[in-house]
């Protein structure tokens, strides 16, 4: 039973981080038909930002703010850095090919990826950089013989909390039934007076914001972060996305989660090196039952 | 009553393809006025080319004197033009009222929610339907309820102008009739000026009060809407016992 909890807090964990960068693949996706190769690059990137400022702040930023208030500032700085980014990247890698059609765009994103991992690398080194260790709260909490450290549980609640406010956004609002129009059905979207740009503008920032935000919690939880953590963090993410069906909100966190939990349960009682494997055993399994993921579509368009 | 809208001149190309070829039309305020024509005339191609998803190649359209062409497409909404396209175009995943809602996108900052919620009510009132399915999701609909949905969400900006395209496009007989019905009533009850563009002639020179008539991308022939019933030429290639469609 201990395990188990462990396991599947362990799960929720990166499970979030899963769903965090899914979103950011799921919101590009629904309004461009276009799969951004570069998010899991951003969310590198933003890890590194993160990393970047504890480092630089922990002289001084956790002394004036406390360990906390320099948590906060890495976010909060990675965030936006990196929403930045994603607008950049959408202005010079993608937004000069839409007209030439899907595949210039696709060798696109590829190339803005590698871009992006290779100038980590140039920048911050290939090897792995360890997160400052006096920047991390070290707090645990005891729940009976469970512990569970007090950053996995501020990760959980921060994260959980954003999905919410997210899907609250998306599926709630009118600015969000205008962001799923313009994934339907742009012209019309248009005839509506909705300035897709403008939700263009929105995806781009929001999603790599969200994706950095998984990276510096990343950081924070286990320590140490490398170029390519992008690659592997990405290629999980976006299995996540399918799974819970491209596109929809609900799905990319549900999807996330799933995995996460699937993973970490698998880890702590079959195997832990076979983890990948059975995750993406999973994941062709559900592809052949619901080909649309587990959240697919709700209604065919009726013409 | 002043002029509406006033086209001049309008040319727009796919491409080779030639779809208008200097097309002018004039619409007075309150007006009801049909384009009529059949498969591949330019009937669409005008519609989007007042708002501007197409491009224009040369000519000018004008609202209230106002050029348009100084407006970006999704600003047109928010000037008083609404179009509610062929095909419905509903947003299936969306709820009844989200696709509703929607339609006062463009005039948000101009309309205060009590109104709005007034305008809905009275659509409502038009499609009672509407009312009932508002939590549904738009492509659960039937045709002709996506019909009455796409003019709702047209109707629900209080434009200066309604584009409808093809209202009664694949509706059985009763709901042309009720849609039919449906346009005399938005015009009787808000005065709401109708630039309507139809397959079904005798339908749509029943309601409107002037017509034009296109024929691969120019005007062949134009006049108030009780002489074009009467008019032979429009009489064998458009009110026919069944639609005939004219010789290329
Ligand atoms: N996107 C496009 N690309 C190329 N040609 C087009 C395009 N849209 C329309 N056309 C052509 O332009 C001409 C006018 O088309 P349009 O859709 O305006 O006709 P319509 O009168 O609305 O016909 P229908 O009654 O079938 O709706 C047709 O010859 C059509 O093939
Ligand atoms: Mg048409």
């Amino acid at each position: 039973m201990r395990i188990f909890l462990e396991q599947f807090l362990n799960g929720l964990t990166i499970g979030s981080f899963y769903a965090l960068v899914a979103l950011g693949y799921s919101m590009v996706y629904g309004v461009m038909k276009l799969i951004n190769f570069a998010h899991g690059d951003l969310f590198a990137l933003g890890s590194y930002l993160g990393y970047t400022v504890l480092v630089i702040g922990a002289g001084w930023i956790t002394q004036v703010l406390g360990v906390w208030g320099g948590v906060a500032v890495a976010l909060t700085a990675a965030m936006l850095g990196i929403g930045i980014a994603g607008l950049v990247v959408e202005r010079i890698a993608y937004r000069p090919v839409y007209k030439a059609g899907r595949l210039p765009l696709v060798v696109s994103a590829l190339g803005m990826s590698i871009f992006i991992s290779n100038g980590i690398m140039a920048i911050w080194g290939p090897r792995f950089q360890a997160y400052p260790p006096d920047a991390i709260p070290s707090a645990i909490l005891s729940f009976g013989d469970i512990k569970i450290t007090v950053i996995k549980l501020v990760t959980l609640i921060v994260s959980l909390g954003l999905m919410a406010l997210i899907y609250w956004m998306v599926e709630k609002t009118l600015f969000g039934a205008a962001v799923r129009a313009t994934a339907l059905d742009r012209d019309t979207a248009t005839l509506m007076g909705i300035d897709f740009r403008k939700i263009i503008l929105f995806v781009f920032f929001v999603g790599p914001a969200l994706g950095a935000m998984a990276g510096v919690f990343a950081g924070l939880n286990y320590g140490r972060i490398i170029f390519n953590l992008g690659w592997t963090y990405g290629l999980k993410a976006f299995t996540a996305t399918i799974l819970g069906g491209i596109g929809n909100i609900p799905g990319a966190m549900i999807g996330g989660l799933l995995l996460g939990v699937m993973e970490s349960l698998f880890e702590g009682f079959v195997s832990g090196a076979w983890k990948s494997v059975f995750v993406f055993l999973v994941l062709i399994a559900i592809l052949i039952v619901r080909p649309t993921g587990l959240i697919g579509e709700k209604v065919a368009e009726k013409v | 009553m002043g002029t509406l809208l006033s086209v001049e001149n309008l040319v727009v190309n796919y491409g080779a393809v030639e779809a208008l070829k200097g097309i002018s039309l004039e619409m007075q305020e309150g007006d009801i006025v049909a384009v009529l024509g059949a498969n591949g005339a330019g009937k669409t191609t005008l519609l989007k080319a007042i708002s501007r998803l197409v491009h224009i190649r040369s000519g000018t359209i004008k609202l209230r004197g106002e050029d348009l062409s100084k407006f970006p497409a999704h600003q047109l909404a928010s000037i008083g033009v609404a179009h509610v396209p062929e095909g419905r175009k509903v947003f299936a995943t969306l709820t009844v009222e989200e696709n509703l809602n929607l339609g006062t996108w463009g005039v948000r900052n101009q309309i205060n929610a009590q109104e709005i919620q007034k305008t809905k009510e009275w659509i409502f009132r038009l499609f009672p339907v509407l009312r009932e399915r508002r939590r549904q999701l738009a492509g659960t609909l039937s045709g002709g309820e996506q019909q009455m949905l796409a003019i709702g969400r047209g109707l629900i900006s209080k434009p200066k102008i309604l584009l409808l395209d093809e209202p009664s496009l694949g509706l059985a007989p009763i709901l042309v009739q009720e849609i039919f019905r449906v346009i005399r009533q938005i015009h009787d009850e808000e005065g709401v000026s109708i630039l309507l563009v139809e397959q079904n002639a005798r339908k749509a020179l029943g309601v409107a009060r002037y017509g034009y008539i296109l024929e691969t991308g120019k005007i062949a022939i134009h006049g108030p809407a009780a002489q074009l019933k009467e008019d032979e030429r429009v009489k064998a290639a458009y009110l026919g016992g069944t639609r005939v469609q004219p010789a290329k």
